[in-house]
């Protein structure tokens, strides 16, 4: 990058707040995904005045701003395609206030998620957003990509719980939207529509969180089906029984077995699916209530058996399994292509079904593990990029199961994003009218197309 | 290497130390990991400032432990330093790791001076006259690290053969670490009184020679096999069951002889069998029936895990059963106890911020607890949480656990002595009164 316009960037953020060197710009060339591109410099603000000074900078000399936390993301969505600033807001770290009254957190952008809950569970209080990444991940890009989790099933996605956001728009200004309010309809719902943006709209700086009361009590248990196929119909029996479960997760027998590789923890390795069940609640008795009717319903749909975690050791280390089940899968094979697909729950077991149809077909393997609860799933496929032959059938079975997702009547992904990654299969999921409407939305926003540029819509 | 096939899936950054404190990717296992890939893949210059991104790990292992891959960063950015050696070797490292560490006599010459200034009192005048603020703030902070030295290197106080305190039960040998001879000599003195109470006779052979650690953590893995080889011949001339070393990062060296020598036809047989008798002492000690000790020590204590230790051997919950065997003491756990204190050897001198910055999460961590003790069975944490005490002006005195045991015993003699003079005293008084 120009010498002259790293020297105004270092002026704005101080010279420890940008980066430039060749080794630099590497480790800024990919997130949580296999694309790769460097930005012409990196850029660490402090305040939401530097970002929105970085903004009109780089607004003046058209730079590219491509805004990033800690690089967790499943769509190549904070890759930096074009070069230009990467904008990364991990020292914006701090948790400004948590107000127990009105339970609400305001934070800045770049609190890691994991940081945010412990802080708020030492008051009482609860955030329940919990994607895998919730320790590498920060609360503006769970933000900006609308991040999910398996409590959502219960409690909502991350935009659930977004009251009010600071946004440095385009051109450089400050954007205040929402308040502590919990009832707000006064003009068009803004932080809605900055949620989910994978910056693209403007720059989440600062976010005003709902909080709730944090659950008293929780058990945890892992149950052991034989079959796929009757653990995906279990999914839709207990939802239908009027049991809200915290999660729901499913995993498959080659998840199962890369999870014991990685973690040695005494998972059956005879079955062909597990579905990890949460109840929690404040109420101890009904908790426990809960989850032994998700029990009896397990095991009249074909459980081998129901494990109750026995303590708070246990179940934590059943979902730090589960948390790493994704990355874990790399084991498997030299490449994994992991989906997001989503699809109305009473269309859960199907979908596992035809899965698996496809991997039989063409003859590569999907391993099939997701939120199961709310019918978002995560088939990944695993492969050898090196083989061209692979890499071919890896693109038609990935479109296979978005078309598989869409026809469903689902869509291309609940909670990782479209990023760059699933850009191509945007018109086929949205239609031509809702497209438009979005890319003039875009052009609106940010005319000069700066922001995260040849993200999230086709060309 | 095949350890290169990261995922990028970015577990690692949220339990490494550099990371959380730097906050850029540049400072994560998983950027070193890409730099150390693009490098040798040719993508990226060998550039000097790729290769002090590898220096800038503090090597705490954190995050080979949760990589769900299995890839190690931290032994990557080791191996790097390794790499940079081969390519431009740096002469001042055959000096210090080949001609200095590995020579204990030399080594004791050159700290003569810290004792001399020990001794002659010159601390309490430093102290005295205020002295130590004209010192540069680094050198002001690398004075307080110190322990109070000893007079005498432990090395050369110590007999080659410590006879165990009524019969023999075990025949250890004793790898003496250079830091805790040359600094913490009362520790180790310390860790043989309590070998010897348990009915151990043990070995210390004098020649031993630095476990290899500094020259590996500098890229010279051949110096570190010198001294290896060196380290294994003295242990089997010894003939002992076990070789039991006071030091984290000696124990988790030692341990490694068999890896660092596989390659070695003449020798990956021997350091292999070496290395499965290394035991830390914590170890050994609670892997045999260990007597409970009849003194107290009464505190509130606290207990930091070495990296060293505990990802490093596993090591970690015979130090807290050691100390809880103790009455009156008062365990209480440090929150993050396992996160790195920020020493890793040489980061105070080398990383100067970012170790500081370090040391005061885990000072932070160590005020909430209130303990009067912080207990480690490492030199490099202790030195460290010395530092950070002082800054942080806590009153909290920084031990090896051993030395809390060792107290307790000794509490044991005196109490006995106590007793025995009570009853001396009451059977003279009986007979003046017969008299």
């Amino acid at each position: 990058m120009d010498k002259n316009i790293l020297a105004q960037l270092e002026k704005i953020t101080g010279k420890d707040g940008v980066l430039s060197t060749p080794e630099d710009l590497a480790v800024y060339s990919y997130d949580g995904t296999f694309a790769e591109h460097r930005p012409d410099a990196v850029v660490l603000p402090r305040t939401t005045g530097q970002v929105s000074q970085i903004v009109r900078l780089a607004a003046r000399e058209r730079i590219p701003v491509v805004t990033r936390g800690m690089g967790s993301g499943l769509a190549a969505a904070s890759v930096p395609f074009q070069g230009g600033i990467a904008l990364t807001m991990t020292r914006m770290n701090r948790i400004l206030e948590i107000d127990e009254a009105n339970a609400a957190a305001h934070v800045e952008a770049g609190v890691v998620t994991a940081d945010l809950q412990a802080a708020v569970e030492k008051l009482g209080l609860f955030y329940p957003p919990d994607p895998a990444s919730i320790r590498h991940s920060t609360i503006g890009g769970n933000i900006a990509c609308n991040a999910g989790g398996p409590r959502c099933l219960k409690y909502g996605v991350t935009g659930d719980y977004v009251l009010g956001l600071t946004v440095v728009l385009a051109d450089g200004r400050i954007l205040h939207t929402g308040g502590k309010c919990i009832k707000d309809v006064v003009g068009y719902d803004l932080k809605a529509l900055f949620t989910g943006s994978e910056g693209t709209l403007g720059v989440i700086t600062e976010a005003l969180l709902r909080l709730t009361a944090r659950p008293e009590f929780a058990r945890t248990a892992l149950v052991e089906f034989p079959s796929v196929e009757d653990a995906s119909q279990t999914v839709n029996t207990i939802l239908r029984a009027g049991v809200v479960p915290a999660a729901l997760e499913l995993m498959d027998e080659t998840a199962i077995a890369c999870i014991e590789a990685a973690m040695h923890l005494g998972l059956p390795l005879d079955v062909e699916a597990i579905l990890l069940i949460e109840t929690d609640g404040s109420d101890e008795a009904a908790v426990l209530r809960e989850m032994e009717a998700v029990a009896e319903i397990c095991r009249a749909r074909g459980a081998r058996q129901v494990k109750v975690a026995a303590d708070e050791t246990e179940r934590a280390s059943l979902w730090r399994a589960r948390r790493s089940l994704s990355p874990s899968l790399a084991r498997k094979a030299p490449n994994k292509l992991g989906e997001d697909i989503t699809v109305p729950r009473s269309a859960i077991a199907e979908t596992v079904r035809r899965l698996k149809a496809i991997s039989a077909k063409r003859g590569l393997p999907i391993v099939i593990y997701g939120h199961a609860g709310d019918g978002n799933l995560h088939p990944t496929l695993l492969f050898d990029k090196r083989d061209p032959g692979q890499w071919a059938k890896v693109e038609q079975m990935a479109a296979e199961e978005f078309a598989l997702a869409l026809e469903l009547g689902g869509t291309l992904s609940g909670e990782h994003g479209v990023g760059t990654l699933k850009r191509p299969y945007m018109a086929q999921a949205l239609g031509p009218v809702s497209i438009e409407i979005q890319k003039r939305i875009k052009a609106a926003l940010d005319p000069l197309n700066i922001l995260n540029p040849g993200k999230v819509f086709p060309d | 290497m095949d350890d290169l096939n990261c995922i990028r899936c970015g577990l690692c950054l949220a339990v490494c130390p550099t990371y959380r404190e730097i906050l850029s990717e540049t400072a994560s296992p998983r950027g070193r990991a890409a730099l150390a890939r693009k490098g040798l893949e040719g993508e990226l210059e060998l550039s000097p400032n790729l290769f002090e991104q590898m220096y800038a790990c503090f090597d705490c292992l954190a995050c080979n432990d949760i990589c769900p891959v299995g890839i190690r960063p931290a032994d990557l950015a080791v191996e790097m330093r390794a790499v940079q050696e081969q390519l431009r070797p740096a002469a001042w490292k055959k000096t210090l790791f080949g001609g200095l560490i590995p020579k204990p006599r030399r080594m004791e010459f050159a700290t003569l001076p810290l004792r001399l200034y020990e001794k002659l009192g010159l601390r309490r005048l430093v102290y005295a006259l205020g002295l130590r603020n004209l010192l540069p703030r680094q050198l002001r902070d690398m004075e307080s690290m110190l322990p109070h030295l000893p007079q005498r290197p432990l090395r050369q106080a110590l007999p080659e053969i410590t006879e165990a305190n009524g019969k023999t039960r075990y025949r250890v040998g004793f790898f003496l670490g250079c830091a805790q001879s040359l600094l913490f000599a009362e520790e180790s003195a310390a860790t043989l009184r309590v070998l010897a109470r348990n009915g151990c006779t043990v070995v210390t052979p004098k020649a031993t020679v630095c476990c290899g650690m500094p020259a590996l953590g500098y890229g010279r893995s051949d110096l570190a096999q010198e001294q290896a080889r060196h380290n294994i011949e003295l242990f089997e001339r010894a003939q002992v069951e076990v070789n039991v070393t006071d030091c984290a990062t000696c124990g988790s060296t030692l341990k490694d002889y068999g890896h660092l020598l596989a390659d070695d036809n003449k020798w990956a047989a021997r350091a292999a069998a070496f290395s499965s008798r290394v035991r830390d002492v914590s170890e050994f000690l609670m892997s045999i029936p260990l007597e409970k000790p009849q003194g107290r020590v009464e505190a509130r204590v606290t207990y930091h895990d070495p990296c060293h230790l505990r990802r490093g051997q596993g090591v970690w919950q015979q130090p807290r059963a050691l100390l809880q065997m103790i009455d009156g003491l008062e365990f209480v756990e440090l929150p993050e106890a396992d996160w790195c204190c920020g020493s890793a050897g040489s980061q105070l001198i080398t990383h100067y911020e970012t170790s500081l910055k370090v040391l005061k999460r885990k000072t932070d961590n160590l005020a909430s607890t209130q303990a009067d003790y912080i207990a480690s069975g490492c030199p490099g944490c202790q030195m460290q949480l010395n530092l950070g005490v002082r800054r942080q002006g806590l009153d909290v005195q920084v031990v090896h656990p051993i030395a809390l045991l060792d107290r307790a015993y000794r509490q044991e003699s005196e109490v006995s002595r106590l007793r025995r003079n009570q009853e001396i005293s009451h059977s003279t008084a009986k007979r003046k009164n017969d008299g």
